[in-house]
């Protein structure tokens, strides 16, 4: 084996170490997850853009036409543009909520003490180990017209009738923000290392009252961490698919519910296509005002 | 009281925490129900979902090919990952940085546009609805994982000792078997759990690739959701919230017990 004796000897410090092109070994080691990389990322991808301009057929048929118009569709067809709206705007709406759910979370984890808060840490994050299908099942059971919350309010006489909790938009809003809290409570937590009490109590023998020192020290030192789990639940609950698809119940027409229809039942690859791209921008979109705020705290 | 904790941001933080878990607990009480539909709190108990749950073949073929697809998923994960982590953490080379990222995009992509992505080339390869294109498929959401964990836990550990066992006489290959992979095996006991749950819990790109007569676990139970509502979920969900409870714990045992091998 010629090829081992030309690994780059280690012994040299690293900045002198040659940086040699392609050392033989290091191509053998990277050729399986290359080849794993381009047959199910590189070339799908590739393939989804193309396929995107093309006239659109349903049955899975594909022509040889390109065009534009399964993308001038999201302009002049109110549906698809109303999809469009509603998405970001659910989108939107799930990411403050999470972010209010989240934030007391993560703020109580910093200041508990070590003994809990490790205990508490693995209960925060738990949930991301359980399956999406078993925890929206959860918000079935809970919200459904013979759900808990139903049940409870009609046995105490609160209501009559069951009030319609889930397949509208309202269940996929509370599904989505129970589903997210742990990514944002992540995001927070890694982003609260600047806070620091002596600052507070500072603020504090100045006189600033608690909401004082929330609005002005603890919410502005925290904002790095808010900015980052923001970006993190906007995107996936623009690209969430089962809490919708679930606790929808085909009533609540999303981007991504409405690529895997026009994929899987109607077949029109080309308009799922389109759809998808249109979604992959919007994350463009996301990332830049991203990066617009984040460039603004330093 | 600077920074203490109040009592009513205790109550809220309670609060938050039983709407954080609800959905998890709630399966729990349900799937003793004995009732034929979903009503909670039930109005009879029993195991009689947990029985029909065993006696539904669908479901047991489901879960014996998630179970299978799993764990051929994590020896390819950790075939194609540590190698690639390997050459990107410990040698340099032209386009590392590229190769990094470009290993590791996969994660950015939302699953739902690389479950179709997937779906358009695999119509071509004729893989869709077979169990090859499900292993390929499973490997693009494993693979990010492994490269990442395994060029962090090589990270963590110096060169040096590398090093001191190179001057020592010992040949490149001795060394990477007999110092730098033991080193690297909390990381690779990691990746390896991760790598498994992951592809026994993908459920968004298998739906686009799975057919009729090939059902991952995840996509049974999501078309069961789909098309009725009775208690057999939940008795299907506790199993694998304990399942999944009780990797986690032999996965904390075994990776304590490595480190303690390991000093």
């Amino acid at each position: 084996m010629s090829a081992i004796t030309h690994m780059p000897t280690s012994i040299a410090p690293p900045a002198t170490a040659p940086r040699r092109r392609f050392p033989l070994i290091i191509v053998l080691l990277l050729v399986p997850m290359a080849v794993v990389n381009l047959a199910a990322f590189v070339l799908p991808v590739l393939r989804l853009g193309q396929i995107s301009f093309l006239e659109s057929r349903s049955g899975g048929v594909l022509t040889d036409v390109y065009t534009f118009g399964n993308y001038l569709d999201f302009f002049t067809d109110s549906f698809n543009f109303g999809l469009v709206i509603n998405s970001l705007w659910i989108s939107f709406t799930v990411t403050v909520a999470t972010l209010i759910c989240a934030y007391p979370i993560a703020l109580f984890l910093h200041r508990v003490s070590p003994v809990w808060r490790n205990t508490l840490f693995v209960i925060t994050v738990s949930p991301l180990l359980v399956s999406s299908v078993v925890r929206t099942y959860g918000w079935m059971v809970l919200l459904g017209d013979q759900g808990l919350i139903n049940g409870s309010l009609l046995s105490m006489g609160l209501i009559s009738e069951p009030v319609r909790l889930i397949n509208n938009t309202l269940g996929v809003f509370i599904g989505l923000v129970e589903i997210l809290i742990p990514y944002m409570a992540l995001a927070l937590i890694a982003g609260f290392g600047k806070l620091d009490q002596s600052l507070e109590e500072a603020a504090a023998s100045l006189g600033a009252n608690a909401f004082t020192r929330f609005r002005r020290i603890v919410f502005p030192l925290t904002l790095p961490g808010v900015a980052l789990g923001c970006l993190l639940c906007f995107v996936l609950a623009i690209s969430s698919f089962i809490t919708p698809k679930l606790l929808g119940g085909g009533r609540v027409f999303l981007l991504a519910t409405e690529i895997f229809d026009q994929a899987i039942i109607q077949l029109e690859w080309p308009r799922a296509a389109a759809t998808s791209v249109i979604v992959l921008i919007i994350f463009g979109f996301a990332l830049a005002v991203y990066s617009r705020v984040v460039r603004r705290f330093d | 009281m600077i920074g203490k904790i109040s009592v009513p941001f205790r109550i809220v933080v309670i609060f938050l925490y039983l709407f954080l878990l609800a959905p998890i607990l709630v399966v729990l009480p349900l799937s003793f129900s004995n009732d034929s539909y979903l009503t909670f709190p039930p109005e009879s108990w029993g195991v009689r979902w947990y029985v029909a749950m065993f006696q539904h073949a669908g479901l047991i073929n489901a879960f014996w090919l998630s179970l299978g697809i799993a764990s051929v998923v994590t020896a390819l994960s950790l075939a194609v990952g540590i190698p690639a982590a390997y050459a990107i953490g410990r040698h340099e080379f032209r386009g590392k940085e590229f190769a990094l990222s470009l290993f590791t995009a996969p994660l950015l992509l939302p699953s739902i546009v690389l479950g179709l992505a997937i779906l358009l080339v695999f119509v071509q390869a004729r893989l869709l609805g077979t169990v090859t294109g499900l292993i390929i498929a499973h490997l693009i959401v494993t693979t990010p994982y492994v490269v990442r964990i395994v060029i962090t836990s090589l990270s963590t550990l110096p060169p040096s000792v590398e090093e001191a066992a190179t001057m020592l006489g010992a040949s490149p290959l001795t060394v990477f078997r007999r110092i730098t992979l033991p080193l690297m095996a909390p990381g690779i006991v990691a990746s390896a759990a991760l790598s498994f749950l992951l592809s026994f819990d993908e459920v968004v790109i298998s739906l686009f690739i799975t057919g009729p007569r090939l059902t991952t676990l995840p996509v049974e139970i999501f078309n069961y959701v789909e098309s009725q509502t009775d208690p057999m979920t939940a008795a299907i969900s506790v199993v694998l919230v304990t399942a999944t409870l009780v990797i986690i714990m032999l996965i904390e045992r075994t990776l304590g017990l490595s480190r303690t091998i390991g000093k």
